[in-house]
Order: structure tokens, then sequence, then C-alpha cells
């Protein structure tokens, strides 16, 4: 046994195998046909390298060194196994030629290497969002397996006992396993028609660290990061795929006002609020770079992610908030509603409507989604219209609503917020 | 986090002689690695300091001095922003670069000010709603 890593040293190691993780347990399910096994290979080869590199030092290449270790442990593995299924002696004997292939240096080789790993981790991407798990698995499982996050670090971001986490991704890889959810990358209409679980599994990423739904937080920006990773990794990995670029447009443009986003004791502050200034002007670009591809790989229409950058990017072009182009916002929304019919996107609509025609008009439109069974409990209807209220000058409705929402807000600093303008109405400011 | 991670200048960059054809292949390859990897956000390559100036600041004065300058081994070639978890995280994506230069060289990371600090310009009135969306957002709302 050798002697544990120092603090350094394990520092280098957490860096590298954040790094290599996901291409290695990307290739490692292709190779062995299953994400619970290939992960437990992955961490087998991790713990031998925490007892190995602090003698020998970390090699050149860890990435590989990590793999071929796996591959060992994989063959070790099918070979001892009681049961010697001709699919695992295939298996294990593919992975002996591999190795004895050993790692080239031809460029070609180098090339179609690299293209295998990006396929590799495509795959991962759409197993992990595999329809079959429920929502809160595939957020555990891509950030664990494809965010390189730990259990515990997943737990924390969620306000979810770390139990509970590991709960859910162990069930999870048992359920890709039990449903034999092939390892590949969907074509064709069947890729159109996986690819928003996706996206929305990686937008609930960022939505949960752009506003928290609970807890003492309004934003955690690391779980932005996270996000905004992943969609660029998606980019990448799908560059003719419109609705992803339109993705990695909205967290880049929406990332850009992070900072702007919370007042100095973590409290929020809003869009029309913000110090512009202080918007970072290089996620804007990119933002936009983003939503000019998305935009151009678009056919008949823009997706339902671009046309919400593309909103996301009215307001970045904005350089004071009374230059914002509050009715090619409200044209967005009118495509984006009627691509969704979806009451909260209404609602969206109604503030845009008020906004560029006056509160009267916005007003009319949100007393129309008072009934919509799917905003029943949902804070933002009765913030939406007190605020409407309020400037039609009838303070006393504005009032009873803001504090009907302050009952329903998620966190505490929003709620907070929503008392706050209550008692500025009640005071007379 | 956010790295700013700098290429520094050589002799033979300084003199504007440009990178051979296999350091360019070698160099797109580890951008593209950088970029499927997520990590890279920006990036550019800087001409010879000959083609820069400085401006001098002293109480009320400026002078501008022309380049080219002299401390070579100080001055930035081109640099990299990355984006990364870690210190660690970013220098183990630095060792995997391709010497930048055909002689030795020097790469040098630093950790980008992330603005904390806000100041006192936050007002508490409010005069549009901030909303939370779940399913889809609105921009309006929040």
């Amino acid at each position: 046994m050798s002697a544990p890593a120092s603090g350094d040293l394990q520092r280098t190691i957490d860096a590298v195998w954040r790094i290599e993780a996901p291409r290695l347990i990307a290739g490692l399910t292709r190779m062995v046909r299953d994400v619970g096994l290939a992960e437990d290979l992955a961490q087998d080869a991790l713990v031998v390298a925490l007892e190995s590199w602090p003698q020998s030092g970390v090699p050149d290449n860890p990435g590989a060194w990590l793999m071929a270790t796996a591959k060992h442990r994989a063959i070790d593995l099918f070979r001892r196994g009681e049961t010697l299924q001709d699919k695992q002696q295939q298996i294990a004997h593919r992975l002996e030629q591999d190795l004895a292939a050993g790692a080239s240096s031809d460029p070609t080789a180098e090339a179609a290497a690299a293209a295998q790993v990006g396929d590799d981790l495509l795959g991962l991407v759409f197993m992990c969002c595999h329809p079959v798990l429920a929502i809160e698995a595939r957020v555990a499982l891509t950030l664990r397996l494809l965010g390189g996050l730990t259990t515990d670090e997943i737990a924390r971001a969620f306000l979810t006992p770390r139990a509970t986490v590991q709960q859910r991704i162990v069930r999870a890889k048992r359920t890709l396993s039990a449903a034999r959810v092939p390892f590949e990358v969907p074509a064709g209409d069947e890729l159109a028609e996986r690819l928003p679980a996706v996206l929305g599994v990686i937008y609930l990423v960022f939505n949960e660290g752009y506003a928290a739904s609970a807890g003492e937080d309004w934003t955690r920006p690391e779980l932005c990061e996270d996000a905004l990773r992943l969609g660029r990794i998606l980019a990448e990995l799908m560059p003719r795929e419109a609705e992803v670029h339109g993705l990695a447009a909205l967290m880049e443009l929406q990332a850009s006002r992070l900072r702007a986003r919370r007042g100095p004791d973590g409290a929020p502050v809003l869009l029309l609020d913000q110090d512009r200034s202080r918007w970072d002007l290089l996620l804007i670009g990119r933002g936009l770079k983003a939503l000019d591809r998305a935009e151009a790989l678009s056919r008949g229409g823009l997706g339902p992610y671009t046309l919400q950058a593309a909103i996301a990017a009215c307001h970045a072009r904005a350089r004071v908030p009374e230059l914002t182009d509050w009715e090619r916002i409200v044209a967005l929304y009118d495509g984006l509603a009627a691509l969704t019919g979806s009451p909260v996107v209404e609602l969206n609509r109604a503030v845009a409507v008020a906004m560029a025609f006056g509160p009267a008009a916005g007003l009319e439109l949100v007393d129309a989604l008072a009934d919509a069974p799917e905003l029943a409990g949902y804070h933002l209807l009765p913030s939406v219209r007190a605020d409407l209220l309020a400037r039609l000058g009838r303070r006393e409705e504005a009032y009873a609503e803001l504090t009907r929402a302050a009952g329903l807000a998620g966190n505490e600093p929003e709620r907070r917020l929503l008392l706050e303008r209550a008692a500025g109405l009640a005071g007379g400011g | 986090m956010r790295f700013m991670v700098m290429v520094k200048a050589t002799p033979d960059s300084e003199a504007g002689t440009l990178p051979s054809e296999e350091m360019l292949a070698a160099m797109g390859r580890y951008n593209e690695e950088l970029a499927k990897a997520g990590v890279m956000v920006a990036g550019e390559g800087l001409h010879s300091s000959a083609r820069g100036a400085r401006v001098q600041f002293s109480g009320a004065s400026r002078t501008v001095v022309d380049g080219p300058f002299a401390e070579t081994k100080e001055l930035v070639a081109g640099y990299w922003m990355f984006q990364c978890k870690s210190l660690e995280e970013c220098i183990e994506w630095v060792k995997r670069c391709p010497n930048p230069m055909p002689t030795d060289s020097e790469i040098e990371i630093r950790q980008v000010f992330e603005a904390e600090d806000f100041g006192d310009e936050f007002t508490p009135e409010l005069r549009e709603q901030e909303e939370r969306i779940r399913a889809q957002i609105g921009d309006e709302a929040r």
C-alpha cells in the first residue's frame, strides 16, 4: 500500500479525473455495453491511480493511462466471470486487441480517435437523458457522468440529501440496464424526438442555478457554469442542430447578466434595474454568435430555445432599458406562444405587451390567464398582476396580489422582495 | 471560474516568425479539444510588440512609448480565456497544450477577478416583474 496522495497531488488527480471521467466512462460504456459497469471500471482505475501516482508521478497522458487500466480491469472481470458468456468473452478479446495495438501517434488515427470520443460522449449524453428515466434521475446522471460532479456536489446544488442523490443514480443505472437502452446516438426522426429531452435536462440545471427553486440563495452561479459547459460541449458535438446552438445562446445571454442579478445582500435585482455595465460582454458576444448560428441553421421557423435566445438578445443589445425593442419581443413571444401553447409563455408575453403598449393592454391578457390550471399556485401570476395594477394606480388591489405572491414564492430572497414591494405600496412609496 | 492563459513571447514571436504548418495543425487540434470540453471561451494570437505601444502614466501626464519592447520574456504573444472548476484543472489543460513556440517557452495562468463586490448601485425599487419559470423562461418576467 502506498502513501496517500498529498494535498497538491490529490487536487491534481481530482482535476485529471474531472477532465477524463466523461470520455473514460463514455468509451467504456461503448465497449462493455453497460453504463453502471463502465462507471465502476473507471472508478477502479481512479483508485489504482490514487495508489500508484504518488510514487510514479502523474503520467504524461493520464487519460490513456486510466483507460488502459480500466480495460485491464474489465478483462480480468470478464475472464473471472463464473458464467463465461460468449458475449463477455468477445468483449474481453476485443479489449485485449485494443490494448495490444496501443495508442497511435499517426495523425489519421488520432483524428479517428478524436471523432470516436465525440461519438462516445454523445452516446452517453443520450443515454443519461433517456426518456425511460425520471427527470430527476436524468439530471443527476448527466451531472455525475458528463459534468464530472461528485454525488456530494449534486446533493448540495439541489439541496437534496446525499443518500437520495446516490439512490437516484444507482437506480437510474439499473433502469438503463434493465431496459437494455442501447448505447447510440439516435439519427433522423428519432434524433428530433430525443433531442428536446437532452436540451431540457441541461436547461433545467441552468435554471436551478439562475433562479433557485428553494433555499436561501437566489442564484447558484456554479450550477449555471456546469450547464453552460454542457451546452457548449453539445454545440461542438452537434454543430448542425439549430436548437443546440439556440440553447447555448440562451444560456450564454442569460449568464451574461448573472453578476448584475444579485444585490450586495444577495437579493434579486430585476432586469430593468440591473447595472448593465456589469453584464459580461464576453458571454454576450458568445451568445449573439451562437444565436446567429442557430438562426442560420433553422429551417421552417425558429425553435423554442432559439426564440427565447432571440428575446434575451433584444435585452442584451439594449445599452439602456429605454432602448429595448419591446415590439420585437412581443412578436417573438407570439412565435413562442404559438409553438408551446404554454400559459407561462403567455404570462411573459403579457409583460412584454404591457411594456410595448401600456399596462392596461398587459393586464387584460393577464386577467385572461387567471383560471389557467397550470398557473394555479404560481407566485408569478399575482406578482405580474400586482405590478400592472400598481402602474394603473390601483394600489389596494396591487397590495393584495403582492401579499398573495409572497405566500406562494419558493425561495427566500424572492419572497422578501415581494413583501418589501407590498410594504412600499402600503407606505405610499 | 475563469482564467487567462497567456503564451509568453520568445525572440521568434517577437521577430514576427509565423508558426510552422505542423504547429498550426497541432494547435488546431488542441483548440478543438478545448472547445469540445467546453473549456475555451475566448482566445487570440497577438502581433509582436513592434506593432504595439505603451502609455505611461505619471500624475496628470501621459507618455506614449512605441514598441517593440526589450524584455521579451515578459511580453504576451497570445492568450486564451478558460472556464474551469479550479486552478488545478486549468493547469491540467495547459499541460496538454503543444509547445506553442519552436524554442523553449512559457505559459502563464492568471485567475480572472470575479466582481463579487457589487457597490451600492443596487436599488430596491422595482419596475418589472422578476420571475422564475421552470418549463419556459421569459426574460420579461425575471
